[in-house]
Formats: structure tokens, sequence, C-alpha cells
């Protein structure tokens, strides 16, 4: 298969896999700690705080289109360039995606262990 | 960080490197999916392999999903990376798989990036507004 599909679908997959992760992020933050939760509320409760939330359903629409995405790059090319280029693109885009919107304290050992976990999943499954 | 917690963090890299093994073997068993035949993306799902890549990735949700309630999500998505560490000394001591040398410094460096993780915070407190500072003029007025 053309290399110029297999890198969109690569793309599209780390685009809405980082929306996604930052989108349930914002989900699970505004419910709360569950393991608290659980010790107050019972499951259905929890469960019905997680899945009223607007911001938790986006993330599973941006994680099915993901889904997809990886689906199709599989069967187009290898796992061992899909699995790598899009795993370790991914660890960096979060990591830029959790301080722009989640404005989350990303300092100099969160972006080396990012670094460092991005390169090595890359070397991992080549 | 309790114990529970860690263990919520073990489940959740265990069940996504398996779950990612499962969904790799049943899409190459399935074939190539053509660009004018992506409805075969969704044929895809009702394969057996496919069927346990996806009921060991919801259980990797539900970890997940628990995970980000009380962890930065720039903290937990790097943690799950060593679920590829524990794939490839897996595949050596249970499969006989050889790890060669890249893939050795693949192990290292995954290592070491999560330990440096996991030697900071897990969450990003949020900075609580400094109470305006008292002038010497208003000190005074308080005297």
């Amino acid at each position: 298969m053309n290399s110029l599909y297999t890198w969109g679908a690569i793309g599209l997959l780390v685009a809405a896999s980082t929306a996604g992760d930052v989108l349930l992020s914002v989900a699970m933050k505004k419910t709360g700690d569950l393991g608290d939760l659980r010790r107050r509320q019972a499951l259905g409760a929890v469960a019905t705080r997680i899945f009223t939330q607007g911001t938790f359903w986006m993330g599973i629409a941006c994680m099915t289109v993901a889904f997809f995405s990886l689906l199709v790059a599989l069967s187009w090319a290898d796992v061992s360039l899909v699995a790598p280029a899009a795993t370790s693109l991914t660890f960096l885009t979060t990591a830029v995606a959790a301080k722009l919107f989640l404005n989350e304290n990303v300092d100099q050992r969160r972006w080396l262990s990012a670094v460092l976990v991005g390169v090595g999943v890359a070397l991992l499954a080549w | 960080m309790t114990f529970r917690k860690y263990l919520v963090l073990g489940a959740m890299i265990l069940f996504n490197a398996f779950g990612d093994v499962a969904l790799s073997h049943g899409m190459k068993k399935m074939g190539a999916i053509h660009a004018h035949r992506l409805t075969d993306a969704v044929a895809a799902v009702f394969t057996p392999w496919v069927v346990v890549g996806i009921l060991l990735l919801l259980g990797f949700f539900a970890c997940y999903l628990t995970a980000l309630s009380w962890a930065d999500l720039s903290y937990v998505i790097p943690a799950t990376a060593l679920g590829y560490v524990v794939l490839a000394l897996l595949s050596q001591w249970l499969l006989g798989e050889t790890v060669t040398l890249t893939r050795w410094a693949g192990i290292a460096l995954v290592g070491g990036g999560v330990f440096v993780l996991a030697r900071g915070p897990v969450l990003t407190v949020p900075e609580k507004p400094r109470p305006p500072a008292v002038t010497a003029d208003a000190a005074e007025g308080q005297s």
C-alpha cells in the first residue's frame, strides 16, 4: 500500500488518540478520584457520573476514530512500522497537549521521560 | 501512591500490551484492507482475535480511566510503555525469541524513562492564589 496512505492513517491515529486522551483526562478530573467515589457511592452512581459528561463521549468518539485508523494502518503496513511510529509520536504529542490544554506541570522530568520512552518504544518495536 | 493505585497501573500496563498483540495478530490474519473497501475494518471487529483484543483493551480502558481520575495524563501515558518492556522480556522467556541489542537498548530507555517519571509527582496541584500582600500603610492601620 502507498506509504502516503500509511502515514496519513498514522497521522490521523496520533491526532485522534491525543485529542481523545486529553478529553478523557478532562472528563475523569471532573468526575473525581474513582477510589474515593467508590467508597461513598454505588458503582451505578459512579458510572452515571462518568457517562453523563459530554467530554467523556467526545473522547470516546476520538478514540473510535483512532481505533479504526489503527486497524486500517495495521492492514496497510507492518506492525513494526505502525506501532513504533504511532506510539512514539503519541508520547510526545500527549506531553505537549497536557501542557497546553490541561495546564499540567510538564517539567523537565516529564519531558525527559516522554523522550526516553518515545525513543525506547521505537527501538523496541522496530 | 497507595498499593491499590500501583495495582491499577500494573493491570493497565498488562491489559494494554496483551490487547495490542491480540489485535495485531487478528488484523494480520484478516489481510490488507483496501482504500475503496474501508467497511472491511468494521467486519474485522467480529473476528475472534480482534474480539479478544477488544475485550483486553476494555480492561485496559477501565484501568486507564481510573488512573486518569487521580493522576496527570502526562504521568499515565508514559507509564503504559512499561508494557512493551514486559512483552519483550516475555517473548524471550516464553517464546524463545532473541532479544537483539536494539531491543535491549529500547528496554533500557523505556525503563529509564518510567523510572525518571515515577520519582516525580503523580498529579499537578493547581497553585492557590496568594492572599494580597499587606502594605505598610494597611499594616499600620491595623495596629
